[in-house]
């Protein structure tokens, strides 16, 4: 298990290491760092002076170490659009989108969940072909279409909910959280349907296919044998041996969460991390674009190790051994 | 007289299928007495765990009961609704199924699934319950049930764990027990143990029994009747002593004749040539006339019935198969 850790573990540097690269060579040579910091009357000498100070003259394994260094401690320097902390920047956006990614998470299981148990148990029948139908749907709408669908349906037409923004936000701490007020809440409401859609149908669609497999083991017929009512044999025996891929699958997709928000908050015009990003991306807005780029597939190695590792905490012939020791005997 | 706990009548399951109606269960009657022991025989394939499942009334559709009567105790069962079933279930009729390591499920203590099970068929609180499960576990043989009752299925063994389904097959005290080859997946070593606690426990309680089992050991020296399947159909249906000593149908003899020490499994017979006919190719007339030795233009045309007792043969029945 230690050696699987550590093994992990450097994969996981080593990913982060080759991203940082990649952000790094963005930073570095998309513009002139140095022509985007200095205003127009600056001298010649003034830029040369500059481009010392930022280590610009070092040699690039230098400045490629330097700039791991600093990531690594959340540094990511100064916006070069309104001369912020980038971290301070992002630290800002980042619970909006994190309410955005959770709630549609939510949202995802509780209503991806339950649609797999239908479609698997009544396969065949009409409302499962006409719930499998619209998970085609589902999986290839893409995110921005739904976006304005909903924004059309919901917001322009029955004016029920807003369409764009965080509504009122409290702050706790330097968190500030929309789901504290009722505004808050109501803002929340439409992106995050749009941002779960497709990971509904993916939810959906695992479920069905584990209960599928799980309706036809011995278990689920002794249990029936044993008298136990049909509703209680598919929600609670077979739905409980099909929530581990779900779990898996739920960890993992929060990476992608995050990245698809980006499409999601430019509809919604939700003020969170891929706003921002889009916004950088406007103003060439390099360090701020270097950092996203960091952080999502942070969050997304982070992710995938954490679920690798559970893996092998709960690998089935580890269960085994664990039988063996409690010395069970014919 | 009284009632039979199990009364079979003519029951026929069918598959319809794109090809064709399959017939897995053609025209079988039998009936079990209280405390008393059916055993059913016969190759892989012929129709064994689809009666059971019929009785229990656990057929996958698009499986169906297209003929015949099921009565337990005097009343029709195969009539029920599925929530009236779900109260014989379990209740009335217990099931024992092949393979142990399966049957549980695995993410939940063996004590939560005997609770669950006793708590849908009694009255009993909670705690009530508990002890009724701890007292189950102690009945069928498993040591130390106060720290085991709470352990998961794969901390037993293959045969703690038939151990543990024959405790939630007797959870309700049920009328029946349908025991589908409960030991031919373990070890050979506890097979014997497995066979002999099924026995005293049902003998204990007056429990009708259908064991169904490839061994004809374990029929020789476990039931007090038979029952031959062949291809859907019976063969033969006898007092034990009768069919192993003396076997009236071809393929029950064929069956013995090759069964020197009576431990063998069927599978493995290589006496009588040929192969049990497919559901779409049984032939017409003795399903088993192109493998028989006996076979005659009657075989070939009519299909033999036997009643309640005897051999589904025409030399049997009636001296000739011309
Ligand atoms: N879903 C199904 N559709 C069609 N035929 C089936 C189905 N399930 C089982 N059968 C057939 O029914 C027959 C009886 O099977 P089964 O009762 O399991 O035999 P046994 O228990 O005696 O080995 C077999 O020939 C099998 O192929
Ligand atoms: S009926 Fe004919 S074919 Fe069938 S077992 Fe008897 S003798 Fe053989
Ligand atoms: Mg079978």
């Amino acid at each position: 298990m230690l050696a699987f850790l550590i093994k992990r573990t450097a994969n996981a540097a080593f990913v982060m290491l080759a991203v940082a690269l990649l952000a790094f060579v963005i930073f570095r040579f998309f513009g002139d760092p140095v022509e985007m910091m200095v205003n127009e009357q600056a001298t010649q000498a003034d830029r040369a002076e500059l481009r010392e100070r930022l280590g610009l003259n070092d040699s690039f394994v230098t400045q490629y170490t330097r700039f791991v260094t600093n990531a690594a401690q959340g540094d990511f320097g100064i916006s070069y659009r309104n001369q912020q902390d980038v971290m301070v920047l992002i630290g800002e956006r980042f619970p909006a989108t994190f309410e955005l990614v959770l709630v549609a998470t939510v949202i995802s299981l509780v209503v991806g969940i339950p649609l797999g148990v239908i479609t698997a148990v009544h396969r065949n029948s009409r409302l499962a072909n006409a719930l499998q139908l619209g998970s085609i749907v589902g999986v290839s709408l893409p995110s921005f279409v739904v976006g304005i669908l909903l924004i059309l349906g919901f917001s322009v037409s029955l004016g029920w909910l807003p369409a764009f923004g965080r509504g009122e936000t409290v702050d706790i701490g330097w968190w500030s959280t929309g789901l504290l007020t009722p505004s808050g809440r109501a803002a929340l409401v439409l992106p995050a349907l749009s941002l779960s859609t497709f990971q509904i149908t993916l939810v959906m669609r695992l479920v069905r296919a584990e209960m599928l497999e799980t309706l036809r083991s011995d278990y689920v017929k002794f249990a029936r044998a044993r008298g136990v009512p049909k509703a209680r044999v598919h929600w609670v025996h077979a739905l409980r041996n099909c929530l581990m891929p779900v779990i898996t699958l739920t960890g993992m997709q929060i990476g992608n969460l995050i990245a698809f928000a980006l499409v999601t908050e430019t509809v919604f015009q939700w003020p969170g991390m891929g706003l921002l990003f889009i916004q950088a991306v406007t103003f060439v807005d390099i360090p701020v674009m270097a950092a996203y780029l960091m952080l999502v597939s942070f969050i997304f190695v982070l992710l995938n190790t954490l679920v690798d590792v559970t893996y092998a905490w709960v690998d089935p012939r580890l269960r085994d051994d664990a039988a063996k020791a409690g010395g069970a005997n014919g | 007289m009284t009632d039979p706990v199990l009364d079979v009548r003519g029951l026929r399951v069918e598959f319809p299928t794109r090809r064709g109606v399959l017939t897995a269960v053609d025209d079988i009657s039998l009936t079990i007495g209280r405390g008393e022991i059916l055993g059913v025989v016969g190759e892989s394939g012929a129709g064994k765990s689809m009666t059971g499942m019929a009785i229990l009334g656990l057929l996958e559709p698009p499986g169906r009961i297209a003929a015949g009567e099921i009565r337990l105790s005097g009343t029709r069962i195969d009539t029920l609704t599925e929530s009236e079933m779900q109260k014989v279930r379990g209740r009335r009729i217990g099931a024992i199924f092949q393979d142990p390591l399966t049957s549980l499920n695995p993410l939940f203590r063996v004590g939560d699934q005997l609770v669950e099970t006793i708590r849908l068929h009694t009255d009993l609180s909670k705690s009530a319950a508990r002890a009724r499960a701890l007292e189950l576990m102690r009945e069928v043989g498993i040591p130390a049930v106060e720290e085991r009752i709470d352990n998961y299925p794969h901390q037993f063994s293959g045969g703690m764990r038939q151990r543990i389904v024959i405790a939630l097959a007797l959870c309700a005290e049920p009328e029946l027990i349908i025991a589908d080859e409960p030991t031919t997946a373990l070890d050979v070593s506890i097979q014997a143990q497995i066979t002999a606690l099924l026995k005293r426990l049902c003998r204990e309680r007056g429990t009708a029994v259908m064991l169904v089992t490839h061994d004809m050991g374990v029929i020789a020296e476990t039931a007090d009747r038979v029952a031959v399947m062949y291809a859907g159909r019976l063969a033969e249906l006898g007092a034990v002593e009768d069919v192993v000593r003396r076997p009236r149908h071809p393929y029950t003899e064929g069956l013995m004749g090759s069964i020197p020490s009576l431990r063998k499994d069927m599978d493995e017979l290589q006496m009588i040539p040929g192969a049990m006919p497919r559901l779409n190719s049984i032939p017409q007339g003795c399903a088993f006339n192109p493998r028989c030795a006996h076979a005659g233009p009657r075989c070939r045309r009519d299909t033999p019935r036997l009643e309640t007792t005897g051999a589904a043969c025409w030399l049997a029945l009636t001296g000739e198969t011309a």
